[in-house]
């Protein structure tokens, strides 16, 4: 068990390590430079411009500037090249602003995914299955911004009420009521949006795991000696069907970021992806590779746990025995 | 299984050509497939999309195209679809083909019916290139992954690992915005994030095809490795490979279409389908059809791939293909 854990542990700083190499060296080798972001302003000498790239540590050799960029870090002192504020602090702001979101985003998956994968498993060729699969398709290949836009004008329209952004502006002072009433208004649709994409695939993966489970000479078994047909599909096809997906429950903790970069965009919902973007936007070098560093632990710390968890559900996994 | 005669001939007569193996079971592939409708109408529309693209890549291109996808009319904005052209203002050269634009016109009078068909070739060349260099580099890596093994085998599987951490879509929009904006560095970027599942797949099926008796023959006979992994091993694992391309296609042109919409996307004046749907968001009620055309456009086309791809899936599946 602890060897399991310590392992994996090394194994996880590795790659950190090679991912921070290989995101460093991308955002810097990429032609252009933040000193040249403002190129036209007269008042910006040539002296102003190295004052700023010795600031920065924009004039030292790349391995030093590495160094010093993941010392700074660690230690919390890196601070945008945009508006000097620290960066961990701008991205905790905005990882609080992205959870909701992220949690309401997911439940919706969850919730709506399984139900829909496992009746439409059962119901093989069924209207209910054909249309589900249909669905699922149509919300799979629709670029998500043009739902959005649809989707914006219909609430707008239909319910008269704001959606974009956190909450509507100035209703900061009103009776706590509105306010709860305000802030879920404006969770519906992201969320809504962000989950739809995550229905469909999940629940093609439910419906496609559901049908090999029942194939199985168990379930046959289980039929033939005449259980009801529900403590066949709900105790024990369902158990063993369930079981992938462990681990993909890991697996969308990396969601917060990724996912929400043109969804945050559309509803300027102040969020970790609209923070990305505007980063890329600006050259903004700090907050990028942090961002990327706080990704690429999120999916680290996802597969961890996704790990841990299926040793814990599937007992013919042994927590000492380490995976190919 | 496999026919394959490399038996019979002796390895210094051996020409390649007879020994080339032919993908098994692709007659009963195609009998599953054509079993199943929503694949087929995937298929058909792929091809209805293939042929509009090449026709568009005929009507847009060249000094004077029959459409002109980026003839500014600043007379004709956004008009609406079959709208007829100004033909008391717009001097001959200028008017669109029969006068008529017959899916409209956008913010710069330009004639969206060229801009679609233009963008028809647009995206699907980004589909289908930065898939491919996906293809080719997890074509490679996986077969050296899987036919060396060992130490080969870790040092690509990691990288795989750390590739997979990367927030894909956060990556590509990074690198995306910091290189100078061009078709090709997109196609490039997608292309170099997407190839590490197409790695595994070859990966796994080389470790399954590794101790088969067709690949001990070649072995036997001398064979140079790169022929045996990329003539022989390669053709036999390519099935999962094809299901996984074709539905990275329909999701590349879903990147390209965010990237658009982010404004990262295929620099102007060329027309993609995504750039056309996010230049149509600001006209989402002064002229809805730009943003319904290209939506339309693109979601029909990323369907078909998907619905095909799945097809293509489902008949590869042989607890399937027994029924």
């Amino acid at each position: 068990m602890f060897s399991f854990f310590s392992r994996s542990l090394v194994e996880k700083v590795i790659t950190l390590f090679f991912i921070s190499i290989i995101s460093f060296s991308v955002v810097m080798l990429a032609p252009g430079d933040p000193s040249e972001i403002d190129p036209m302003n007269p008042k910006f000498t040539k002296e102003d411009i190295q004052r700023l790239r010795q600031a920065f540590d924009l004039d030292k050799p790349l391995h030093i500037q590495y160094y010093r960029f993941y010392k700074k870090l660690f230690t919390n002192e890196l601070r945008s090249y945009k508006d000097n504020q620290p960066v961990l602090a701008k991205i905790t702001e905005r990882f609080f602003n992205s959870l909701p979101l992220f949690l309401v985003g997911t439940l919706l998956t969850w919730c709506l995914a399984f139900p829909l994968g496992i009746q439409s498993a059962l119901r093989r060729q069924s209207l209910f299955d054909r249309s589900t699969t249909f669905f699922s398709y149509l919300f799979i290949s629709l670029p998500s911004f043009f739902l959005a836009y649809v989707l914006i004008i219909f609430i707008v329209k239909v319910f008269h009420v704001p959606v974009l952004g956190l909450q509507t502006f100035g209703r900061e002072s009103v009776s706590w009521w509105y306010f709860v009433n305000d802030r879920i208004w404006h969770l519906v649709l992201p969320s809504v949006l962000g989950a739809i994409g995550g229905i469909a695939i999940l629940s093609r993966y439910v419906r496609s795991q559901m049908l090999e489970v029942i194939e199985q000479d168990y379930i046959r078994t289980a039929q033939a000696k005449g259980l009801p047909e529900n403590t066949v599909y709900y105790k024990h096809a369902l158990r063993n069907a369930l079981l992938p997906f462990v681990t993909m429950f890991g697996l969308t903790l990396p969601g917060l970021l990724g996912g929400s970069v043109i969804i945050e965009s559309i509803f300027s919902w102040p969020g970790m992806g609209r923070l990305g973007y505007d980063a890329i936007l600006a050259r903004d070098y700090p907050v990028i590779l942090s961002l990327n560093f706080i990704a690429a632990c999120l999916v680290l710390l996802g597969t961890f746990i996704s790990d841990v968890l299926y040793m814990v559900v599937d007992p013919r996994i042994s927590l000492t025995g380490g995976k190919s | 299984m496999v026919k394959n005669e490399s038996g019979q001939n002796s390895p210094d007569v051996y020409d390649g050509s007879d020994l080339v193996p032919q993908i098994s079971g692709l007659k009963s592939m195609w009998r599953q497939l054509r079993n199943n409708p929503l694949a087929l109408w995937g298929l058909l529309l792929l091809t209805v999309f293939l042929v509009l693209a090449v026709a568009g890549l005929l009507l847009t291109k060249g000094q004077s195209p029959v459409m002109d996808p980026e003839k500014v009319r600043l007379v004709d904005t956004l008009k609406p679809p079959l709208s007829r052209a100004n033909t008391d203002v717009l001097a001959p050269a200028d008017r669109p083909a029969f006068g008529i634009y017959l899916l409209g016109t956008d913010k710069l009078g330009r004639d969206v019916m060229a801009r679609m068909l233009q963008g028809a070739h647009v995206s699907l060349l980004v589909g289908f290139i930065s898939v491919g260099i996906a293809v080719f580099v997890g074509i490679i890596l996986g077969a050296l992954a899987g036919y060396y093994g060992n130490y080969i085998d870790s040092v690509i599987m990691r990288a795989v690992d750390i590739m997979l951490c990367f927030p894909s879509f956060f990556l590509i929009l990074t690198v995306v915005a910091l290189l100078p904006a061009s078709i090709w560095n997109i196609m490039i970027v997608i292309g170099l994030t997407s190839w590490p599942g197409i790695a595994r797949f070859v990966r796994a099926e080389f470790l399954a095809l590794r101790k088969q008796d067709f690949v001990v023959a070649a072995e036997a006979l001398g064979l140079s490795k790169p022929k045996i992994m990329f003539l022989h091993m390669v053709p036999n694992a390519i099935a999962p490979v094809l299901v996984t391309a074709t539905i990275d296609v329909a999701s590349a042109i879903l990147t390209e279409s965010s990237l658009s919409f982010l404004g990262f996307g295929v620099p102007p004046p060329a027309a993609s389908w995504g750039n056309i749907l996010s230049d149509g968001k600001e006209f989402i009620f002064d002229a809805p059809w730009l943003f319904i055309a290209s939506g339309l456009a693109i979601l029909i086309t990323v369907l078909a791939f998907n619905l095909f791809g799945e097809g293509l899936r489902e008949a590869l599946n042989p607890r399937l293909r027994e029924r």
